[in-house]
């Protein structure tokens, strides 16, 4: 038995990170769903989810009973490999797009084998490029689902929302030329450790990321990934007041949480990247001689306890005032264990300042929703080819200008 | 490593399918799909020399053999919506004659 | 059989499968979504080749674009079932006749070569992304150069090609 683990130790491993990482992803989902309907309320001056648990968060919990109770019927006339294949595609595509994403520069030692924290090999030398083919490939989903609906609001949904995606995909991988550029290479560690060394005027930490000489760059890359993942402001393909809900009219329950899965999924995804490729990934900001940032994780996580626990113990069901403060005991104790072990403490640098980084930016897509009107079909299409893709080519040229110039600054 | 021959072999099994699929197929869209799928056949054989002869020649042909292919693809493409606009009708045997 | 064995002997699987699919397939959608498997399969053998620029350059543009042009046409021609008249029927049996004897030709011509092409090692000590770039922009130019005019003049000739007539 123990040969056979021993012998196969890499396929076991690989085996075992996904299904925890899918596990993560798929909790994550849920409960970013349940931060955006909490933002967006809090947005616009009222609650949102409040009653089912403390503060609304048993409510992804009940959403999901209720997609499996659902009835799922099937519309007559459809295609039916078709119809039952997009959902499946498209949240296929958007899970293996997790696998790629690096989440910590240090291995983890067990029994003799270094695990890498995140699915793909620490030399997956094509990384980035690996990400922009399954992206591309996730247009099929959307295509095949309006199309496979046999109804015309779906059709022209999931036509439109299509077009949108392969418009922006172009300038969507034009903006990242610049950072690969500047890193010269596609593997997503390599480009992380690019932005260590002294940046801007030669200043340590933040200076050091890419943000600073590719804003441009990272303005496009932004504005392109909304509109690849078919979020506001540019979700007119599926808004409800246009085309009933575009190309996802005719499913139902399961299928419907599908593609709702892939489209968090894929916000997840480009969060990940956004601050992977332009804000430095798992670097700290602050330079690494200033060794006492080193314990802000705990600082954080402890005050963050102790404030779950102060709120939960005044809350007003019974349920809340046993949930809230057990769980605010629990992240206070997480932030004790990473101050008493310093060995842990090293290990978690990288993955917390990325986990926070990936959080900002799913705040600020979540922020954009709520806050933002919508484009109309025309104007969508004319910003993406008129605007910002000659953006980002400027940005490539003026890259590669400076950097024959100058080396790679 | 996997030999070289069976690469070709490969190859030359879907290059030889779609030659089959480009006489049975009556849809001129399947027919041109065709067409995509022996182009594909032969990038197979590029790349698979290109790594057997240790060289980088073949890669580089294949990428200009997908750029023709796309170009080739987008305007065959506006020929066939022109085609079916004008005879209603996607059956590459109503096509025969040049008169309409 | 090693593992790299195994997995040529899956994906060539995979890819005959869809390319006999392709064939089989009444409607041009389902054909359309088999050629894609053909080219997600090809795209792993590129991969197993170690050709790792030119597998995600197939799966962008031929399986992210083209293809996708493909669907968007059949889509927008509402394509139907298609038919099949007596013509294709006779020209069926022949057609395989032809592509047997072709594929036995190669593949016998092959088998019997007595010094038959080895698969080397890795190419070289560049990697594939880099190697490849150095030669396009280097021995290649001229032909690089020559398509970024020709997808150019696609772009011009698709864009006339699909106007509206002015009655």
């Amino acid at each position: 038995m123990t040969s056979f683990l021993s012998a196969n130790a890499e396929l076991i491993i690989t085996i075992v990170k996904i299904a925890l990482l899918l596990f993560i992803v798929l909790t994550a989902n849920a409960y970013l769903t349940w931060f955006e309907r909490k933002v967006v309320a809090h947005i616009q001056s009222r609650w949102g989810p409040h009653r089912v648990g403390p503060h609304g968060l048993l409510q992804p919990l009940a959403d999901g009973a209720k997609f499996l109770f659902k009835e799922d019927p099937t519309p007559a006339g459809v295609d039916k490999f078709v119809y039952h294949l997009a959902p499946l595609l498209a949240l296929t595509l958007a899970l293996t797009a997790i696998a790629i994403i690096p989440f910590g520069p240090n291995p983890i030692r067990l029994f003799g084998h270094d695990i890498y924290l995140g699915i793909a090999s620490p030399d997956l030398n094509i990384g980035i490029l690996a990400l922009f083919a399954i992206t591309a490939l996730g247009v099929y989903g959307v295509a095949l689902a309006g199309w496979s609906s046999n109804s015309k609001y779906p059709l022209m949904g999931g036509l439109r929302s299509s077009a949108q995606m392969i418009s922006y995909e172009l300038a969507l991988t034009m903006s990242v030329v610049g950072v690969l550029l500047m890193a010269g290479t596609f593997n997503l560690r390599d480009i992380i450790k690019a932005q260590a060394g002294p940046g801007i005027f030669g200043w340590p930490g933040i200076f050091g990321w890419n943000i600073w000489p590719q804003l441009l760059g990272f303005f496009c890359f932004f504005v392109a990934a909304i509109a690849e993942t078919n979020r506001a402001p540019f979700d007119l393909p599926e808004a409800e007041q246009e085309l009933v809900a575009g190309f996802n009219t005719e499913y139902a329950s399961f299928k419907f949480a599908m593609f709702f899965i892939a489209e968090y999924t894929s916000m997840i995804t480009v969060s990940c990247l956004c601050s992977i490729m332009f804000f430095g990934g798992w670097l700290s900001p602050f330079p690494d001689t200033w060794t006492f940032t080193h314990y802000l994780p705990s600082a954080i996580l402890i005050a963050f306890g102790l404030w779950v626990i102060w709120d939960g113990i005044r809350y007003e069901t019974i349920l809340g005032r046993i949930m809230l403060p057990g769980l605010g005991t629990a992240i206070a104790g997480l932030g004790a264990v990473f101050v008493l072990f310093p060995g842990v403490n090293e290990f978690i640098q990288g993955p917390f300042w990325l986990l926070s980084k990936i959080f900002i930016f799913l705040f600020v897509y979540v922020w954009m929703r709520g806050t933002l009107p919508r484009f109309r079909y025309d104007q969508l299409m004319a910003f993406g080819w008129k605007l910002l893709l000659p953006a980002s080519i400027v940005n490539v040229i003026t890259t590669s200008f400076v950097i024959l110039k100058w080396g790679a600054k | 490593m996997v030999p070289t021959n069976y690469y070709i072999i490969l190859s030359a099994i879907l290059f030889g399918l779609g030659v089959f699929a480009f006489i049975f197929k009556r849809n001129i869209i399947t027919i041109f799909m065709s067409i995509e799928l022996m182009l594909n056949a032969v990038n197979l054989a590029f790349v698979a020399f290109s790594q057997a002869l240790g060289k980088l020649d073949g890669q580089v042909f294949v990428l200009f053999v997908i750029v023709v292919a796309a170009a080739e693809a987008a305007v065959g493409l506006g020929i066939i919506i022109l085609i079916a606009r004008n005879r209603q009708s996607l059956n590459v045997e109503r096509v025969d004659l040049l008169k309409l | 059989m090693t593992p790299q064995l195994a997995v040529f002997f899956v994906l060539a699987a995979l890819a005959v499968a869809g390319a006999i699919s392709l064939i089989l397939q009444k409607h041009p959608i389902h054909s359309a979504l088999s050629l894609i498997v053909v080219m997600v399969a090809l795209a792993g053998l590129y991969l197993l080749l170690g050709a790792e620029f030119v597998a995600a350059v197939q799966i962008i543009v031929y399986g992210g674009a083209i293809m996708v042009l493909f669907v968007f046409v059949i889509m927008l021609l509402n394509a139907g079932v298609e038919e099949h008249t007596s013509i294709s029927k006779m020209a069926g049996g022949p057609g395989l006749l032809l592509v047997v004897a072709l594929g036995g030709f190669i593949a016998a011509t092959i088998a019997r070569s007595s010094e038959s092409v080895q698969a080397a090692e890795q190419t070289g000590t560049l990697s594939s992304t880099r190697g490849i770039s150095s030669m396009i922009f280097k021995d290649f130019v001229y032909p690089f150069e020559l398509t970024s005019f020709l997808i150019l003049v696609a772009i011009l000739g698709a864009t006339v090609l699909a106007q509206r007539e002015k009655s």
